[in-house]
């Protein structure tokens, strides 16, 4: 979960069904009984074959989750980027501290002088400030706090 | 990314049980014929009212959608570029509605500046299979801002460090 993931090479082609799978399942599981089923028919292949090639993505980390995909704000609770300038010789154990925050839902090291980029989602928005004086403390770094003032668009579809 | 922010004014409240399901599933839905089957043994509901807890959180917008996740890299989309702009105040709503709509713009958000070290107020995420095609992207988007953007720079991530999606903690 906190493991380091260096940019990986790109794992080649895939399969057809793979490809269907991949492009298909971004976009969203019909809530209805039997999902896969539904979604399996509408791809004209077996629910065996969906499942199986479901788990196979997830084993091979090609789709990092399957499931719900939540909505931070609407739940009520907080969420904001911030960013951090860490020396070279302390980024990755810098890395692994704030990896450690369960409210850090994601985390990219970036090409700049702020290096290093991720995302605090709380259950109640006061816990942001919390968190974020934690990670402070916790890494002797400041922390730029970055929340949106603004959303214009969010639309995440990779097609392969 | 697998969260975002708000757009409605009120919040869906989360009744004890929605959390349970929340928390049995952040991990993960489970991958068998029945899931909200699965679900309902774990806590103890049956099926439908997990498969009807669901619809209304996502009619709600608590949940944006029961999908998958890809590593963007691993599908050949190796480059991920943060495109960040110094927008002129007055033009920042205006230029980030019409930045947004372009189609290969996957979020664009409005975030304050931190100066010194930060003078950029416009965040537009960019995705390509090379430097050269979010280089393009970008400069399509420059184009677009015109002279509302006083300077601009490019983010390429060059590692995930960790990616879990929002938690619930468990307590």
């Amino acid at each position: 979960m906190s493991a380091m993931t260096e940019c990986p090479e790109t794992t080649g082609e895939f399969t057809e069904v793979e490809r269907t799978v991949i492009n298909r399942l971004q976009t969203g599981l019909p809530l209805v009984h039997s999902p896969y089923k539904a979604v399996a028919d509408e791809l004209g292949i077996s629910e065996q074959v969906l499942l199986h090639t479901l788990q196979n993505l997830l084993d091979r980390r090609i789709l990092t989750r399957f499931g719900p995909m939540f909505h931070a704000g609407e739940m009520g609770g907080g969420l904001t980027l911030a960013a951090m300038r860490i020396p070279e010789q302390d980024f990755e154990n810098v890395a692994a501290k704030v990896n450690e925050f369960d409210e850090v839902a994601h985390n990219y090291r970036r090409e700049h002088e702020l290096n290093m980029w991720f995302v605090v989602a709380t259950e109640a928005p006061d816990d942001i400030a919390r968190v974020i004086a934690g990670i402070e403390s916790s890494t002797g770094y400041p922390v730029y706090n970055m929340p949106k003032e603004e959303e214009f668009h969010v639309h995440l579809h990779f097609p392969v | 990314m697998s969260i975002s922010t708000s757009r409605s004014d009120e919040n869906y409240r989360l009744c004890a049980l929605d959390r349970k399901l929340i928390l049995a599933t952040q991990g993960g839905l489970p991958l068998v014929p029945d899931p909200w089957g699965a679900l309902g043994k774990e806590l103890g509901l049956p099926a439908d009212e997990v498969l009807a807890r669901f619809q209304r959180m996502q009619d709600a917008g608590v949940i944006r959608r029961v999908a998958a996740v890809p590593d963007h890299y691993r599908l050949g989309y190796r480059f991920n570029g943060m495109t960040v702009w110094d927008v002129r105040d007055d033009a920042i709503t205006d230029m980030g509605r019409q930045v947004g709509e372009l189609p290969f713009v996957s979020h664009c958000y409005r975030r304050p500046r931190h100066l010194p070290y930060w003078n950029y107020n416009l965040f537009a995420m960019v995705h390509g299979t090379s430097r050269e095609e979010v280089e393009d992207k970008a400069s399509q988007i420059h184009e677009l801002l015109g002279d509302t953007c006083q300077g601009h720079t490019i983010l390429y991530s060059s590692a995930i460090l960790k990616k879990t999606g929002l938690r619930l903690r468990k307590s």
